[in-house]
């Protein structure tokens, strides 16, 4: 039990070879992807492959950029990703108020049906959106990504148990001073529940950013096409043209990556409290 | 008297701003619950008893769709595709998991920290682009793995071109782009088993082995029910990966429930059946859930 600081026994030397031997085999694919993406189409197929590119091709990247229109879905991604998550964050924080704090019949009835609901998964409810969105003339525009996506059940219900759990002396202090629900809800509660916000922000953040069904549906063209979207369109368009597709592929993720290595603390925390995959 | 009258009147304004400031609050959500969620579930439902390819107005079919689906050949092997994926990914997602958590729960802070970033970066990146990765990786003759089984004298499977591997290699995709969150689930498991079951295990002389079996894995039972049920949701609704992979080909064998509600609806038009095996597959999750619901009081150890 007493082992010298800085000591590694058999047993934990040898799970350690096997996380890394895990670890390895999750950035393999991406390594292999970027590797691919630098070199020649005839590299792309060469037996045996070989990991560093002979002449890093940069052109690869021009040549992506050239044939699709990719800053247009980086853009439609971040407006579609950024409009879905403040929606969701102001609707479902201010009727998670509703639920938790005030009073007004039928309450309680109302929130078991929210309950209810969120077993039901989204391809139940997709094809009578679709429809709608069809009716509204919507199709093909970013009302048609965004706003189907601006309510949450389960947004509710989560930050409805965070109000719960924060004690209501906080509130009566604002009560007794005269103060009204909106008071209490934006000086007490949204500032006590922000890493609260933060996560759920992060999550709906990203599920929308790599959401594919929804956006296959109501965008046709390539002006509306979000990333997931424009890869689709890329790997059609550029059949066994691997080094260009392992390139378009770099460009949609390359942001994202970045994004979590610097706020990992968000997407890995918050899963344990929200019990969320994006 | 007028004065409690007085009062009566302001207590009346004062609850009538009480609901008021209430409806504030909920409208918003509440016109977004019904709107997209409480009807379109109602929608599907109706539409499910119909014929509709959105052009004419839709008929009545009644119980129809549901009869033929049932005899359906194509929604059973959908099905079974399904049912597959699940049997297949399901566990050894969790098996792995647990089996990784638990080597990366040590005392090394840094290295766990690391090793978490790492595992879970297929998590956060596009279902879309990874499978894309995935198909290169898979590819007959010029891809990695065809080049790897060559290299030790054996013939590569075709990955995703056969009917036999099809699914499989969609399952081992999913297996390995998931497994970072549920090493993130079981982890905060572990965290959450009190030291002092290990200590009292150690007074006990129990060693490593039975300290996994005896403390760790009974403790963890919780969190391992909480992952099974929402596993086996999330593999209900498989799409991306097939849509990329394989188109859920080749002939129908890696089409899975939703891609098959897909093609249904948004490929031949046929929303009346779409909407069919949109409530069927809802009825199953239920009843998935239901079930392992009533079964956790065999497994899951709620003394903690």
């Amino acid at each position: 039990m007493h082992r010298k600081r800085g000591s590694v026994s058999l047993s934990e030397a040898s799970g350690i070879f096997i996380l890394f031997l895990g670890a390895l085999s999750m950035v393999l694919p991406f390594l292999w992807m970027v590797s691919t993406s630098l070199k020649t189409y005839n590299e792309a197929f060469q037996v045996p492959p070989s990991f560093i590119p002979q002449v890093p091709q940069w052109g690869n990247y021009t040549e992506v950029l050239n044939s699709v229109p990719f800053g247009r879905f980086y853009f439609n991604s971040i407006v579609t990703s950024t409009a879905i998550t403040l929606g969701q964050l102001i609707t479902c924080s201010m009727g998670a108020y509703a639920f938790a704090r005030l009073n007004f019949k039928g309450r309680d009835k109302i929130f078991v049906i929210y309950l209810a609901t969120l077993m039901v998964p989204a391809q139940v409810t997709m094809i009578p959106t679709f429809i709608i969105v069809k009716w509204l003339g919507w199709i093909d525009s970013f009302k048609a990504l965004i706003i189907p996506s601006i309510f949450s059940a389960y947004g509710t219900f989560l930050l409805r148990q965070f109000y719960m759990s924060i004690p209501m002396e906080l509130e009566e202090a604002v009560r007794i001073d005269g103060g009204g629900a909106y008071r209490c809800f934006f000086q007490i509660i949204l500032p006590l529940t922000k890493p609260a916000l933060a996560t759920l922000g992060t999550f709906v953040f990203l599920f929308f950013w790599n959401n594919f069904l929804w956006p296959l549906l109501v965008t046709n063209t390539t002006e509306m096409f979000t990333l997931p979207m424009g890869i689709q369109l890329f790997a059609g368009r550029f059949t066994a043209q691997w080094h260009l597709m392992m390139a378009a592929s770099t460009m949609a993720m390359l942001p994202m990556i970045v994004v979590y290595l610097f706020a990992q603390k968000y997407f890995v925390e918050g899963i344990a409290m929200t019990g969320l995959k994006a | 008297m007028v004065g409690g009258a007085t009062r009566t009147k302001a207590y009346l304004k004062r609850h009538r701003n009480e609901r008021l400031v209430a409806l504030s609050f909920l409208a918003p959500n509440l016109i977004g619950f019904i709107a997209l969620t409480v009807l379109p579930i109602l929608a599907t439902i109706y539409i499910s008893l119909t014929e509709w390819n959105l052009l004419k107005p839709p008929q009545w079919l009644g119980f129809d769709n549901y009869l033929k689906i049932f005899v359906s050949k194509r929604f059973l092997q959908t099905l079974g595709n399904t049912a597959y994926y699940t049997i297949a990914s399901v566990p050894v997602g969790i098996i792995l998991a647990v089996f990784l958590a638990v080597l990366m729960n040590g005392p090394r802070k840094k290295l766990n920290t690391f090793f978490r970033i790492v595992y879970y970066l297929p998590v956060i990146s596009s279902t879309v682009a990874v499978a894309l990765i995935w198909k290169f990786l898979y590819a007959d003759d010029i891809g990695l793995f065809s080049y790897f089984f060559s290299s030790i004298g054996l013939t590569a499977p075709k990955f995703l071109t056969s009917t036999q591997w099809s699914m499989t290699s969609v399952v081992i995709m999913s297996v390995w782009k998931g497994l970072g969150y549920n090493i993130i689930l079981v982890l905060a498991g572990l965290q959450g088993i009190a030291p002092t079951y290990y200590e009292a295990a150690e007074i006990d002389g129990a060693n490593g082995w039975d300290r996994f079996w005896r403390v760790t894995l009974p403790m963890l039972t919780p969190t391992l029910f909480f992952m099974t049920i929402m596993s086996v949701i999330s593999s209900f609704q498989v799409f991306d990966q097939t849509k990329i992979l394989t188109d859920g080909g080749p002939g129908f064998s890696s089409t899975s429930i939703v891609y098959y509600i897909y093609n249904l609806g948004f490929v031949n038009m046929k929303f009346g059946a779409a909407c069919t095996v949109a409530v069927v597959l809802f009825a199953l999750i239920l009843l998935l859930s239901m079930i392992q619901w009533a079964l956790q009081k065999k497994w899951v150890n709620y003394d903690a």
